[in-house]
This record gives structure tokens, C-alpha cells and sequence, in this order.
């Protein structure tokens, strides 16, 4: 690994020993599990105080779980979350906050979704290309927020959320006067419809394609990125001290740039799940929305870590799968949502708490060690 | 450090030339004249009528309360991302109390209902510490689906009611004419309308004014009052008191307020708390003045803009006002007369032409140059472009944001430790 080369003694802070970062990671997933516990006892009271049986709601779940049939639903569901997360997770890493994914996946998706529905190419080509023009689209409309940021000094946080409203604008306008295609007849008006050598392959039955695939390997490769290799340590290190980064040689706001861009790139794959295998187009009512504001709180869920984003993903796609089976048990199914939001917030909190009573407890030790080593 | 002092002599220097107030009024009156010469020179009346600005009021005044909210918030250090949400919940404590018990205990319980966001956004951030920006969002998702539950218990079924929108209000805040100005009644007789006999002559500039000024006093709800009046208050609450003090101190230097004795814990949860009520009550007047019903994404971003409007108005309740009234104008034009949108390029390039004669005494190259441009593709604009398409405008209040903190974002000053956890007895 050439973290050492550039590093020194940020090396030794990014990168832990072995035994410690095992123990870190126990402590974590037992915090995770803890903040779980608690989320659903709060959510349980507001059930409880709002008239509805928490055991029906939570026993519905688990039955629902427990039978299985859930299974390729849950893993459906947590496809565009997985790309989502992964998008706000690569913006965290050079702590920078892309609220942002949202619009940039919808103007990905109708871009994308146009520009394929005019290609004639084989399969094995066509839906790498849609994906590529999916992702560039994406990274397009993240560099605005880029390049307010770097050259003007506006916080993403802002720029991005105005961004979205922008993006949905646009979007609105671009549909209505260039890509709509009424050809189809009815309501529910799409983009020109993907030729079939551009339909995602199924995997089973039509109830999930392949994209849950690309979600595996973006995760993978998200991991070897960030982790693994000298941009990704670089990436970190600016994200972790910018200060100190650059007295090293990196520059930030190039960082800022290429993580804004990573992330809007990795934002525009969300809804393709939908384009090339369930709606093959683009369409105001087709498209699936609020998966970038969810992948906010899979990305704060799964700590920003690839494993964790998959499994909080499967997690919340879990719970989302259950919201027919909660109406059929007079459990206004929106209660999930709220769990979900309140299971985010305490497992930030109680992480929150359990980093510093580890800090508080290594000074500790610290401490005893240095004052044994005086008394000898 | 060196912002602070660099912020001390830009204000002493400013002062020896010029007094604020006389600056902010001297701006006014040039964006008026440019404006009635805007008007005469496009035809489109409706830039300044007071159809136009009374709309514009209704549409600042959510903004407006969005930005103290966030004022008030970073004052005592904390960042406040979650408005959006304490404003939604605003919206729907607002319209339930509306819908049961009438406008004004709607309006307290949209207050009420803001102020748990703040107590929620505070316990997280000041007693758990986790980091404000996170807090924030998380609040704004908690908000949005815990009243959808709340309307799928309560709204569903009843008349009008639904998942995504309450039941109508049947009363309203009332809405008054001032007296001889406007034309409003007193007993039985309706007294002369001044602004309103002005503004029907289309004089330049006179009738301009009588437009604003008609607009600003005709059909006024007590509630818009009531909400304009709150950006003195925490002028003075804020610069004029000793609590003020004490709120401020805790935003800019906390280890120094402790030293001396100030509570800082406290302090940032009374500040949140205020905040959270005036973003609550901003989102009770959508949802009970702007409109007589709650609805599913009635705020729409106007808590994110009231962040804007804070950053550009410099942290400063004044320049939040003008900053609001910038978004609730384009907005309030937007929906009287979108088709005078393009007349608001004229508008732009006169500025700019402005703003050129003014810089040409101290030149600066680069800005120079890119004012000239702004102001020929503003003027193109407004001798090529007929209508704006409708799907356009919709974006324009949030490419106003952006545009405005792209240019206004340098010389600003925030509280030195907003954003920036703590903790007591921090201080070394």
C-alpha cells in the first residue's frame, strides 16, 4: 500500500492497526444493534401513544420477514439505495455533503433514458453505454455544486439542495418540450421506449435484474477506491484535515472537485434499475423519486463503509417491502419511514457517545501506562 | 481572528463615509428609480403594482421567518440545515389547530410544533453532540414522513382530508385596509384610496411608489404584520439586551461567555428554541395565511432559502429582511404576471450598466469586465426572449440563491463557532 509514501504520521492516524480496527469494528456493529434496539422502543411508544398496537405492527414485520417471500423484494428495493448511499458516502469521505443525489439522478435518468432510446447497438454494448451517459449526466449536474464550492465559495450543502429544485425544473422542461413521446397513449406519458437490446438482464423472474449486480461491484469497487489506493488515501486525508492534507501536497479543492463529480457519477446509476429494466424510460410518474434523500440516511446508517451500506440498505429496503402487509394490519405504513428516520438518529447519537467513551477510555489507559512507567 | 478585526475596520470606515441606514435607503431609492424606468421603458405595469407587491409581501414573510430562524440558530452557534423541517411540522400543527380551533391557535400550535423540532435538532446536537449538519437533515426527513403518519391518522376519512393534505380551514386571519391610504373602511365609510388614485395614473416613479406602498398596506394579513415586526425585535433582543449578549457571545467565542459566566448549554437550547419557533410559525402562515389547508410539500424549500437569505444578509436580521423580499418579489411576479419575468432582464442589465458607470471611478479589471457581460446578455435577453417557459420560472427563487451567494459570499462574516461543537469547561 503506498499510504506510508505520502502520508507519515497521517498514515498512522487513517490507517489502524489490525487489533484495533477489529475492535473498533465490534464495537460498532454492537453499538449499531444497541441504536436499533432503542429506535424501535422509541418507535414503539409512538405507536403505542398515537393508538395503534405495537406488537401488531412489529409482529406483522416479522412475520413478513420470517416468511421468506420477501427476500428478492427486499433486494430490489435496496438497489437504487445501495447507489445512492454509495454516492453520498464517496462526498463524506472528503467530508463534503451531497444532498444533491436526488436531482442529479433524475437528470441522469431522463438523459440517459433519451439518449438510449435513439442508439442501435447490440445488448452487450447498448447498456453499458446508457449506464456511462447515465453517469457522466450525473457528474455533470454535481459539477455545478463543484464548481460554486471551489471557485465561489458556496456551501454544497445549500448549492445542492437548490440544485434539486433547479434539476426538477429542468427536467420538467426538457420532457415537456423535447423528449416526451405520446406515442404510447394513456396517462402515464414516458420517454421514447428502449429498444430491447438495451433492457437490463433479468435475473429471476422479473422481480429483480441485474442491476442489483452493479450495485455489488459499484460497492466493491467504491471500497478498492477509498480505501485501497493512494486517490482514495489522498481522499481521506483531505477529507480528515485539509490543512494538514495539503501541506502534504493535496490539493482540495482538486479533491472537492473529483469527490463532487465521483459522487454525482455514482448518483446518476439510482434510477437505472427502473429505466433499463422495469419502466424502460423515462417519466414523471414512471421514475421512482426521494431515493437520493434515502440514501442520506443509508449512507449515515452504514457509517459510510461499504458493508454497511449494503446491509443498512437491505435493512430499509426490508422495511419498505413490509408496507403493504402493515395497511393490512391498520398500521399506517408511513410508520416506517419514521422508524427509519429515528433508527438513523440513534445510531448516530449512540455512536456519537461511543467513539468518545473509547477516546475518553484510551486516554485512560494511556494515562495508567504513562504514570506505571514513572513509578518504575 | 483576523476576519474579526478585518470586519472592525470595514464597518469604522463605512461608518465615516456613510451610515448604514442611509446606504440601505440610498439602495432603495436607486432599485426603485431603475425599476419605475424598467416599467415605462417594457410596458409590463405589473413589475410594480401592488397586486404584485402585496403577493410578494405574503411570499416573504415565510422566508423571512426561515431566515431568523436560522439567525437566531447560528447566532448561538449551532447550524440549523433542519428549518425545512421544523417548518414542516409548522405547516401541519398550524393547519390542525386551524382546522379545529381557528387561525390564531393554529398559529400557536404551528409555533408550538416548530419549537419540538428544536428541542429535538438541540438534544442531538448540544447534548449528544453529533454533528449539526447530520442532525439537520435527518430532522428535515423525520419531519416530512412523521406528519404524513400524522395526517394518515387524523386527516384520512374526513371531508376534504387525506394522506398528503388536511381538512379546509373554515376561518381566517383577518386581513385589513390602512385607513386613507388604501381605502380602508372605518365603520361604514370607506375612506379616500391615496396609494390606490396614484398607482392608476402610471406616473414615473410616482405612481411606482404608490404601487409599492399600495401593496405593502392593502389586504394586509395581521399575521404578515405581525411577522415583519419580529425582525426589530430580534434586532434589539439580539444587540440591545444583555441576553442578547449572552446568545451572541455563545456563538462567537463559548469558552470566553463561560468564563464570565454565561450558561453556554442553556443559552444554545433557548436560542434553538426560538429558532424552532419561528421556523414553525413560518411554516403556519403557508399553511394557514398563504392558504387555508395543509398540503404535503407546501414549504418547498423555503427553509433552504431562508438559510440563504441569512448568509446574504450577513447574519443580520435586516439584511435577512432584504434578502427575503428579494425571493418573495421574483416569487410574488412570478405568479401575478409571469410574463413580465422577461421584463426583470431589462431590469438586470440597467443594473449592471449601473454598477459599471459606479466601479469605472475605481477600476477592477475583472469585475468590470464581468458586469459588462451580465448586463449586454441580460439586455439580448430582454430584446430576444418573448416568454420564459412556466417550467422555467418555477426554478427561479433557487437560481436566485444560488447566483446571489455566488457573488455576495465574500465579504460576509458568520459567528466565528457556528457549526463547531462544544463542550463545557472545553476552555484551556
Amino acid at each position: 500500500m503506498s499510504a506510508d509514501k505520502s502520508g507519515g504520521p497521517l498514515a498512522r492516524i487513517l490507517t489502524p492497526s489490525r487489533a484495533s480496527a477489529l475492535r473498533t469494528s465490534g464495537t460498532t456493529v454492537a453499538s449499531s444493534l444497541g441504536a436499533i434496539a432503542i429506535a424501535l422502543t422509541i418507535c414503539a411508544i409512538l405507536l403505542a401513544v398515537t393508538g395503534k398496537n405495537p406488537i401488531d405492527a412489529y409482529s406483522t414485520i416479522i412475520e413478513t420477514g420470517a416468511s421468506g417471500n420477501k427476500l428478492l423484494e427486499m433486494m430490489r428495493r435496496a438497489t437504487p439505495l445501495i447507489f445512492s448511499a454509495t454516492a453520498v458516502a464517496i462526498g463524506f469521505k472528503m467530508n463534503i455533503f451531497n444532498i444533491g443525489v436526488e436531482g442529479q439522478y433524475l437528470f441522469a435518468a431522463l438523459i440517459a433514458a433519451e439518449a438510449g432510446s435513439h442508439l442501435a447497438l447490440p445488448g452487450v454494448i447498448h447498456i453499458p453505454v446508457i449506464l456511462a451517459v447515465a453517469m457522466i449526466a450525473g457528474a455533470a449536474w454535481a459539477s455545478i455544486a463543484a464548481l460554486l464550492k471551489v471557485f465561489k465559495n458556496v456551501h454544497e450543502v445549500i448549492s445542492t439542495i437548490m440544485l434539486n429544485y433547479i434539476a426538477l425544473s429542468v427536467i420538467q422542461w426538457l420532457f415537456e418540450n423535447f423528449f416526451r413521446d405520446d406515442s404510447g397513449g394513456g396517462l402515464n406519458v414516458k420517454t421514447t421506449l428502449l429498444p430491447e437490446s438495451a433492457h437490463m438482464p433479468d435475473l429471476v423472474d422479473g422481480r429483480l435484474n441485474a442491476m442489483f449486480i452493479v450495485a455489488l461491484v459499484t460497492v466493491a469497487i467504491f471500497w478498492v477506491v477509498v480505501y485501497r489506493s493512494r486517490f482514495g488515501f489522498r481522499l481521506r486525508a483531505s477529507g480528515f484535515n485539509a490543512t494538514a492534507a495539503a501541506t502534504a501536497g493535496i490539493d482540495a479543492r482538486r479533491m472537492t472537485i473529483i469527490a463532487l463529480l465521483l459522487s454525482g457519477a455514482v448518483a446518476g446509476l439510482v434510477a437505472m434499475q427502473s429505466v433499463t429494466g422495469e419502466a424502460f424510460a423515462y417519466g414523471p410518474n414512471a421514475t421512482p423519486i426521494q431515493f437520493g434523500f434515502a440514501g442520506i440516511t443509508v449512507a449515515l446508517l452504514g457509517r459510510n463503509h461499504p458493508v454497511g451500506i449494503v446491509v443498512a440498505a437491505l435493512l430499509f429496503g426490508f422495511l419498505d417491502s413490509t408496507s403493504a402487509e402493515l395497511q393490512l394490519a391498520a398500521v399506517p405504513n408511513s410508520i416506517v419511514k419514521v422508524m427509519q428516520a429515528i433508527i438513523v438518529l440513534t445510531v448516530v447519537i449512540v455512536n456519537e457517545a461511543t467513539i468518545r467513551r473509547m477516546n475518553i477510555r484510551t486516554a485512560e489507559r494511556a494515562r495508567n501506562e504513562l504514570a506505571a512507567g514513572g513509578a518504575a | 481572528m483576523s476576519s474579526t478585526t478585518a470586519e472592525a475596520t470595514n464597518t469604522s470606515s463605512s461608518k465615516q463615509t456613510m451610515g448604514r441606514g442611509r446606504r440601505v435607503a440610498l439602495i432603495g431609492i436607486t432599485m426603485l428609480v431603475l425599476m419605475s424606468v424598467t416599467r415605462v421603458w417594457s410596458g409590463y405595469d405589473d413589475l410594480t403594482s401592488s397586486g404584485t407587491v402585496g403577493a410578494a409581501l405574503r411570499l416573504t414573510v415565510p422566508i423571512l421567518l426561515a431566515g431568523l430562524a436560522g439567525l437566531w440558530a447560528e447566532r448561538v452557534g449551532i447550524l440549523n440545515i433542519g428549518i425545512e423541517g421544523m417548518m414542516i411540522l409548522g405547516t401541519w400543527f398550524g393547519a390542525f389547530g386551524a382546522w379545529k380551533w381557528g387561525p390564531w391557535v393554529g398559529l400557536v400550535l404551528a409555533v408550538i410544533g416548530g419549537m419540538l423540532g428544536g428541542v429535538i435538532h438541540a438534544v442531538a446536537t448540544i447534548r449528544f453532540n453529533i454533528d449539526q449538519v447530520i442532525s439537520g437533515v435527518v430532522m428535515n426527513l423525520f419531519a416530512f414522513f412523521g406528519v404524513r403518519y400524522l395526517s394518515e391518522l387524523l386527516f384520512v376519512g374526513q371531508p376534504q382530508g387525506g394522506i398528503s393534505q388536511s381538512p379546509p380551514q373554515s376561518s381566517a386571519i383577518p386581513r385589513i385596509d390602512v385607513p386613507f391610504l388604501s381605502g380602508g373602511p372605518i365603520g361604514s365609510w370607506t375612506t379616500p384610496d391615496i396609494f390606490g388614485w396614484f398607482e392608476e395614473r402610471h406616473w414615473f416613479l410616482l405612481g411606482d411608489l404608490a404601487g409599492v406602498l399600495k401593496g405593502l398596506t392593502s389586504n394586509l394579513s395581521l399575521a404578515s404584520l405581525i411577522a415583519v415586526l419580529l425582525v426589530p425585535i430580534s434586532a434589539w433582543v439580539l444587540w440591545r439586551t444583555a441576553f442578547g449578549l449572552r446568545l451572541r457571545s455563545s456563538g462567537e467565542a463559548p469558552e470566553a461567555a463561560e468564563s464570565l459566566g454565561v450558561n453556554v448549554i442553556k443559552v444554545r437550547y433557548i436560542g434553538l428554541l426560538i429558532s424552532g419557533g419561528f421556523a414553525g410559525l413560518g411554516g403556519g402562515f403557508l399553511s394557514i395565511v398563504s392558504s387555508s389547508y395543509y398540503r404535503q410539500g407546501q414549504t418547498a424549500g423555503r427553509g433552504f432559502i431562508g438559510l440563504a437569505t441569512m448568509i446574504f444578509g450577513n447574519w443580520r436580521p435586516s439584511g435577512v429582511l432584504g434578502g427575503a423580499a428579494v425571493f418573495g418579489y421574483s416569487e410574488g411576479l412570478k405568479l401575478v404576471a409571469g410574463g413580465s419575468i422577461t421584463g426583470l432582464f431589462l431590469f438586470i442589465a440597467l443594473v449592471s450598466a449601473l454598477v459599471l458607470i459606479i466601479t469605472l471611478s475605481a477600476p477592477v479589471m475583472r469585475r468590470l469586465v464581468t458586469t459588462a457581460v451580465i448586463g449586454v446578455l441580460a439586455f439580448l435577453a430582454y430584446l430576444t426572449v418573448d416568454e420564459v417557459p412556466e417550467s422555467l420560472t418555477q426554478s427561479l427563487p433557487y437560481v436566485v440563491t444560488l447566483v446571489v451567494l455566488a457573488t455576495a459570499s465574500q465579504r460576509l462574516r458568520p459567528p466565528a463557532r457556528a457549526g463547531v461543537p462544544y463542550r463545557p469547561g472545553g476552555a484551556h
